[in-house]
């Protein structure tokens, strides 16, 4: 009996092809873009614990000067007076062509890292290597391929577990690469101690203790991202189930008259339920495999402008390829599973409880629909309301995150009867019988097709909302490059002599040479980096300042005042008027704050001469030079000759804008092509609809054909009627998108990067994404209108023929 | 003579509302269902055709309501010839000249009773606000035109179905057993009304019908047999 049943079930799919691959293409889209988002994620997060892990005992406390490295003369009498201690050097510098971090330990005392457990179990040599003077470096296979044919280099060894653009080597090996002789960074303070130590607040007052930042801030300033990801995640998956609610639901409204028969025959309802369960999960099985194979070659193509995205706004590194994580492939299907008992639970419950009377007509359902309507309104209404009280009550990325899902989930179950709304009114507005049925009809349709236009203007939404946001931050961020990046040249010398030669070389070359440089403070516990100005009109002129004193030049000029950037203002709550301190005895007033787009960390300014009193060794590396645009070539040219510089030592300013601006375009990459994705699934969603449609539209078309229009008109018609709906639905989604960029602008960049963006309209954009909908409307609908068109006219009479 | 024959050729052409000639129709991938039927029926005339099921019946009606083209002869329908029609054309001589009332009823679900009854009329310009009251009260759906399709009855909704088709004033009304779906007393009392109204209109009638007691009550009644008419 079961096999006979199940093969009753399993012919609707033989008769029906087209209908199954929509099916399992629904559920593989909805699969496919929330798996590539989690394996993003995944990624992401291994690469963050693998770098947290190699930053070293991630949980022991440290020991800092405030001000700067400490000496080497300090680290040797702490260990005199007892205390187990691990020093580090760490830096940015350039290898070849490769920026890279340099993290410089001792291997004798330093607990044990997996790069130097993975490397000393492949061979007894590394130890003693590292340590002799040719030393070794250790690096990821990637950087290691990038390094290996740059010359003068010490001998490089791949490890798996060294973090992307990390590379790990004794402290002394460091401390040449890094050209910092004699310099420590910070002492990791070891677990086990000696009884009876003299304690540290003695020895060296003047050391900070704090507890481990590795890993903590990567973590805190990502998982915004992250969040971000997900919840576009979790919008495609929605609007992939929409297709997959629909298909499921016609195929179950088509088997009604086989599951009367199968009953009727004595098939026990419990039986054919788990039959069909048993189905639907084999289902969701296929879509869900599918599904992972085109999340992971999403991923795969998403991955390294995700990983650009997270270098270049956060300094998180993460390396640029994929691997398959066995968590990922139960992860999706799981998620496929419950997707498809969610969307077909409702068809599955009808099923089982159908009266064994005929199906209500068209009518009924639309007016059950407008029942339901009503409640869906108010629903709709108070999820809104709700995300508004969410945002009010609970503050924060959380709260702003329960704005966006009360705003979206809210404005969908707004739709149908806003569109019920807009469709009754054009009805009273229209003259003639084919208006008036036009109207009427779309109206009768909107329960079918109504899940399909949510799913559109979610994503139109989206795509206005994140569209807005990401144009505004560019138009901000470019006007902000132009403010900021205000010399003509930047340089950066070999080391603090050269510098100095190179500064007197350009002074009676040049309009100006402006000194670039900063040590790295404490505030509340954050890093940040002061720098120090000298007074000149190109900061005076030019700085984007958000917020100042009145006599905020001359007090920082003074070193008596102090700008700080927005991010730290934000987070630290500074503002003009408050004080803040950036050392023990070093507290200043804030005389300004000054938008940072871009940086992940505290950033300040001060008068050059009060940084050099309160900070040792402050590197003279780096210049900005002002000199007519016109003489910028040249000037480069006589630098590279007289001095020796590598190019990637002198950068003009067209060259930092356009570098720092395609930085910023490859950030949004990701962004915008899931965007396009979820737009895309969305037109797909209005075919499915529509196709799931086509049999119970040819009974309500036959009679209008029969009383005189041609299928020409008719196809046309229902053409016009898809490009009415997604008119209504793009303009609808044009306010929900506003605020949609709105929050993410006010609430969620505040709280996830710590700068608020001024918001800015883009009308073009509105243009070109509505055509795109009406494209996706307008194909989604020719497919079936074309069908109509041929229909041969003997298939239309069917629905006239006596026995049906 | 040769004058007076021209005349009453042109007579009697003007006289046959329609004029069925030899038509052949196969559907793709069947076997033929009309070889060479030839059928006349005059204005204001009724005809019924009977046959047993599947004998043709239905496709012998929509092949004169221009609803579906045919192999071979010709139909002239109000002086139109079919066989030289395209999709246009034969869309507005469905809506111009001829109506139809089939066993399903078949009336727009999405449009109220009372849009539904003067939707044919309005779509083919023909309304005519005074006839449709005459026909709403006569029909007695006057109470009922605010409502849906689904929401009447069969016979109600047969009897909405007849309106629609007589509200444009068709020269030619097509029927295929327009009693089909309804009990004996429903079944009589919409035979009454659309006999009365089609003769009230002067309007021809050709319906297909099962039963023998409502074809006897037509002027002239005709078989369909074996693809032909007996
Ligand atoms: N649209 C169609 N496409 C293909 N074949 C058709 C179509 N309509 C009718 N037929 C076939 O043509 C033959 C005649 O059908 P038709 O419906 O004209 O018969 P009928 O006399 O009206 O029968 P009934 O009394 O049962 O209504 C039948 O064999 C039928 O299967
Ligand atoms: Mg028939």
């Amino acid at each position: 009996m079961i096999g006979a049943a199940l093969q009753a079930l399993a012919s609707h799919w033989r008769r029906h092809p087209l209908q199954l691959g929509t099916l399992l293409a629904g559920l593989a889209l909805a699969t496919a873009l929330w798996s590539a988002v989690q394996a993003i994620n995944a990624e992401a997060r291994a690469s963050y614990a693998r770098a947290a892990s190699q930053i070293g005992g991630a949980t022991l406390d440290v020991l800092e000067a405030p001000g700067g490295p400490m000496s080497r003369a300090r680290y040797v009498a702490l260990r005199r007076a007892g205390w187990q201690l691990s020093p580090v050097l760490e830096g940015r510098t350039r290898l070849g062509e490769e920026q890279v971090t340099l993290l410089g330990l001792d291997p004798l005392t330093h607990p044990p890292l997996p790069a130097f457990e993975a490397a000393m179990q492949a061979d007894q040599a590394t130890l003693a290597q590292m340590l002799t003077q040719g030393g070794l470096l250790l690096a990821s296979p990637e950087l290691v391929s990038a390094l290996k044919d740059v010359p003068g280099l010490p001998p490089l060894r791949a490890s798996d577990s060294v973090p992307p653009g990390m590379v790990i080597t004794d402290i002394g090996l460091a401390e040449r690469l890094l050209a910092r002789p004699d310099q420590i960074d910070r002492l990791l303070i070891l677990p086990q101690q000696p009884m009876q130590l003299t304690p540290l607040d003695q020895l060296a007052p003047d050391l900070q203790r704090r507890a481990s930042r590795a890993g903590a801030d990567t973590a805190r300033l990502t998982d915004s991202f992250h969040l971000n990801l997900t919840a576009f995640g979790l919008l495609s998956f929605a609007v992939g189930l929409f297709i997959v609610h629909g298909t499921v639901g016609l195929a179950f409204e088509q088997r009604r008259a086989m599951v009367r028969t199968l009953r009727a025959l004595g098939l026990p309802v419990w039986l054919l339920a788990a039959l069909m369960l048993a189905e639907l999960l084999a289902l969701a099985l296929v879509g869900g495999l599918l599904g992972l194979g085109l999340g992971y070659l999403v991923a795969a193509a998403l991955l390294p402008d995700v990983a650009a995205t997270l270098r270049g706004l956060y300094g998180a590194p993460v390396a640029g390829g994929l691997s398959l994580r066995p968590s990922w492939i139960v992860g999706g299907l799981a998620m496929a599973l419950i997707g498809t008992l969610a969307a077909s639970a409702q068809a599955l419950w009808r099923m089982l409880r159908m009266p064994l009377l005929a199906a209500p007509g068209l009518q009924a359902w639309a007016q059950r629909a407008a029942q339901g309507d009503r409640r869906m309104a108010l629903a709709g209404l108070g999820l809104i309301a709700a995300g508004i009280a969410a945002l009010a009550l609970i503050k924060g990325l959380i709260g702003g995150f329960a704005l966006i899902a009360g705003l979206m989930l809210g404005a969908a179950l707004l739709l149908p009867p806003v569109l019920a709304a807009l469709l009754g009114l054009g009805r009273h507005l229209t003259r003639g019988p084919l208006g008036e049925w036009l109207w009427a009809d779309t109206r009768a349709q909107l329960p079918g097709i109504g899940l399909a236009l949510m799913a559109l203007l979610l994503a139109l939404a989206a795509n206005i909302g994140v569209g807005t946001m990401v144009s505004s931050f560019r138009l901000t961020f470019t006007g902000w490059l132009d403010q900021r990046l205000v010399s003509e040249l930047y340089l950066t010398a070999r080391d603090d002599a050269q510098g100095a030669e190179i500064a007197r070389w350009l002074a009676p070359r040049s309009d100006a040479v402006l000194p670039i440089r900063a040590a790295e403070f404490t505030v509340q516990g954050n890093p940040v980096t002061v720098y120090g100005v000298v007074d000149h009109p190109t900061y005076r002129d030019n700085w984007p300042l958000l917020d100042r004193t009145p006599d905020a030049w001359a007090q920082v000029n003074a070193g008596q005042g102090v700008f700080i950037n927005e991010q730290l203002a934000r987070r630290a709550d500074l503002w003009p008027g408050d004080v803040v301190q950036l050392a023990p005895g070093w507290v200043l007033p804030v005389a300004g704050v000054y938008s940072d787009y871009g940086n992940p960390t505290g950033q300040a300014i001060t008068a050059l001469p009060a940084l050099l009193t309160h900070a040792r060794a402050v590197p003279n590396r780096r210049f900005g030079v002002r000199i007519v645009p016109e003489a910028v070539p040249d000037l480069i040219e006589a630098l590279r000759a007289k001095f020796d510089l590598p190019a990637s030592a002198l950068i003009d300013q067209a060259g930092l804008k356009s570098r720092s601006l395609a930085v910023f375009d490859k950030t949004f990459v990701v962004t915008g092509a899931l965007n396009l994705l979820t737009l895309g699934v969305a037109g797909f969603a209005i075919l499915t609809s529509l196709l799931t449609l086509w049999s119970l539209r040819l009974p309500q078309l036959a009679p209008v054909w029969a009383l005189g229009l041609t299928r020409g008109r008719l196809a046309r018609l229902e053409l016009a009627r898809s490009l009415l709906l997604a008119t209504f639905t793009a303009l609808l989604a044009l306010p929900l998108g506003l605020a949609l960029a709105w929050v993410l602008l006010a609430v969620i960049n505040v709280q996830a990067f710590g700068w608020r963006l001024p918001m800015y309209l883009f009308p073009l954009d509105w243009l070109r994404l509505f055509l795109l909908a009406l494209l996706a409307a307008g194909l989604a609908a020719a497919l079936p209108a074309r069908r109509l068109y041929r229909l041969p006219p003997s298939e239309l009479l069917k629905v006239f023929a006596n026995a049906r | 003579m040769a004058g007076l024959e021209m005349g009453a050729n042109l007579v009697a052409q003007e006289a046959a509302m329609l004029q069925i000639e030899d038509v052949s129709k196969t559907y793709p991938g069947a076997r033929p269902v009309l070889q060479g039927v030839s059928l006349h029926l005059d204005a204001g005339e009724t005809l019924a055709l009977t046959g047993e099921s599947g004998s043709g019946k239905s496709t012998l009606l929509h092949l004169a309501g221009a609803l579906d083209g045919f192999d071979s002869g010709e139909i002239t329908l109000a002086g139109t010839r079919l066989s030289g029609l395209d999709d246009s054309g034969r869309a507005a001589l469905r809506r111009g000249c001829v109506a139809l009332v089939f066993q399903q009823f078949n009336l727009i679900p999405s449009l109220t009773v009372a849009q539904n009854l003067s939707f044919h009329a309005r779509l083919a310009g023909r309304q005519d606000p005074a006839w449709i009251r005459d026909l709403t009260d006569r029909l007695g759906l006057g109470e009922l035109g605010a409502r849906y399709p689904e929401q009447l009855s069969g016979g109600q909704q047969q009897r909405v179905a007849i309106g629609r088709a007589l509200a444009a004033r068709p020269a030619l009304l097509l029927a295929d057993e327009p009693t089909g779906n309804l009990d004996e007393t429903a079944s009589d009392a919409v035979m009454d009304l659309m006999l009365e109204l089609v003769r009230v209109s002067g309007t021809a009638l050709f319906l297909v019908t099962h039963s023998e007691r409502i074809a006897a009550r037509l002027d002239r009644r005709a078989h369909l047999s074996g693809g032909r008419i007996a």
